[in-house]
């Protein structure tokens, strides 16, 4: 980056993610999946 | 698509279809929020004006700014459009496999809480245990369903499940005698009230549970108004130690303390911070799910006040965790670096589809909260899915199914939410629980704030 300005966070890209399902699948109650684990990658 | 916030003194920056996180200053989030509105000259025009009194915000400064705006945009990390509708499709086309049971080994509970979405354990119905025989079936159709998925997940649900512990017992022998003859990897939970953990309990928790997830609702007087015993009295003195004795027994790992607040409640930071300060260190605080007209039901009044109770929470977490003494809170568990993948993100949980649960009579339904719906019965163990309508409309329910969701930024974190919230709030799985997304959305906020403080501390 020519600033710092910007600090980008390092995360997944989601668009070259994936599915395997052997994921998990607390709450009961107002499910999710953003806390979800990856298990394969 | 992106999502701007402000919170607890960053500024933060969400680029919807990659999950790209960016922190950023004043100056950055200002010329971001007008990136695609304006032209650059109009952009450079306006931050020169709001920010004149700064020397550093200089025409070439600008220029490279929007530069690097520019550089993550080509890189498809900010602006990124979303082309995963016709995953969505390819998914509901996709062959079905099952690979998590709730199984409900007791329709009996030995407490009577106040706000039971299981009408004190019973569903609705007559008490009931399931039989060796019926819970054998079940695991039996979860390996016959689960394709070539190894890792299967069965939660001993209720009701109370302890009321049922000998079957239980017998059932976690047989899917270990069997389990390496078909590669499969049987993970069991437990969802406990704690009235009936002793030392046999926690031994075969500690042996053969993943997960323990045990129901305390915080403070003594909270948790005893909600949580009283059949004829009337506390639950919390009778369970603390307990619970206490079975998490040290554990490691202090693989265990939820599991909270549920109401309009009673509506300070529940409280609860959770009263949980804490008794030494437990994971935990999970759920808003309450029930009918409107319930004298303990959230009010939109409630709204404001909890959605604070989140923001609260969050700083007193990162307050902690730089003093040494952290915890977890369960929607705050978020892994940037390692989160699910998009095919997740876009089914969701898995309710009706690969996810199902089981009553005590071995009948099938889409998850614990359609129990006792005949609406909502699929079929049963012993015959298997006789009505696949209702699996295929499970397998349509993801955030592309409703246009709500198209425009929200949150929705590949939350996966259109929870089904069974959507149909009692709206009749329909496809409705969209407003109330549930408000509270949703700002405890993403909140956790995502908390990784990218975690990346200055």
């Amino acid at each position: 980056k020519k600033t710092n300005r910007i600090k980008t966070i390092e995360t997944r890209d989601l668009s070259k993610s994936a599915g395997c399902g052997e994921c998990q699948t607390a709450c009961k109650t107002s499910c999710g999946v953003a806390n979800q684990k990856c298990e394969n990658k | 698509m992106i999502h701007q916030y402000k919170l607890n003194g960053y500024n933060i920056v969400i680029d919807t279809a990659s999950g790209s996180v960016h922190s950023v200053d004043n100056v950055a989030y200002d010329a971001i929020s007008m990136f695609e509105l304006k032209t650059r000259e109009e952009i450079t025009e306006a931050l020169l004006e709001k920010y004149s009194g700064e020397p550093d915000i200089t025409k070439q400064e600008i220029n490279d700014l929007l530069d690097d705006i520019q550089s993550l945009k080509d890189e498809k990390k900010l602006f990124t459009k979303d082309l995963y509708e016709g995953q969505a499709f390819n998914l509901k086309m996709r062959n079905p496999v099952v690979k998590a049971l709730c199984l409900h080994i007791s329709h009996a509970c030995n407490l009577n809480c106040e706000y039971c979405f299981a009408a004190q354990g019973k569903y609705h119905g007559q008490s009931a245990l399931m039989s060796f025989e019926v819970g054998k079936r079940a695991l039996d159709f979860l390996i016959e369903n689960s394709g070539t998925r190894t890792n299967l997940e069965v939660d001993f649900f209720g009701g109370e499940p302890l009321l049922n512990f000998k079957v239980i017992k017998q059932l976690v022998e047989y899917a270990r005698s069997v389990e390496k003859d078909y590669g499969k990897n049987f993970r069991f939970t437990l969802t406990t009230n704690g009235v009936l953990i002793d030392d046999d309990v926690i031994d075969f928790c500690n042996r053969e549970c993943h997960n323990v997830v045990l129901s305390l609702d915080g403070r003594k007087e909270i948790h005893d108004a909600k949580r009283p015993t059949p004829t009337g009295g506390g639950s919390y003195d009778l369970i603390v130690p307990k619970f206490k004795k079975l998490v040290e027994a554990r490691g202090g790992k693989g265990y939820y303390m599991r909270g549920t607040f109401t309009h009673a409640n509506t300070d529940f930071t409280n609860d959770i911070f009263h949980m804490a300060d008794m030494g437990f260190s994971e935990l999970s605080m759920e808003p309450v799910v029930c009918k409107p007209d319930e004298p303990y039901a959230l009010t939109r009044d409630d709204l404001p006040v909890l959605l604070e109770q989140y923001e609260i929470l969050a700083k007193e977490m990162i307050k902690r965790r730089k003093a040494g003494n952290g915890f977890t809170f369960y929607h705050y568990m978020i892994d940037l670096k390692s989160g699910p993948c998009i095919y997740k993100r876009i089914s969701g949980c898995g309710s009706g589809t690969e996810y199902m649960a089981v009553t005590p009579a071995g009948d099938l339904y889409p998850c614990h909260q359609f129990v006792g719906d005949k609406k909502y019965l699929m079929g049963n163990v012993f015959d298997g899915i006789t009505n696949d309508e209702i699996r295929s409309g499970f397998a349509s329910c993801n955030v592309y199914s409703r246009e709500e969701c198209k425009n929200c930024w949150a929705r590949l974190y939350c996966s259109g939410g929870c089904a069974a919230n959507s149909y009692h709030a709206t009749g329909s799985i496809n409705g969209v629980y407003e109330y549930g997304c408000e509270l949703f959305k700002k405890r993403m906020e909140c956790a995502i704030m908390m990784e990218v403080a975690k990346e200055d501390e």
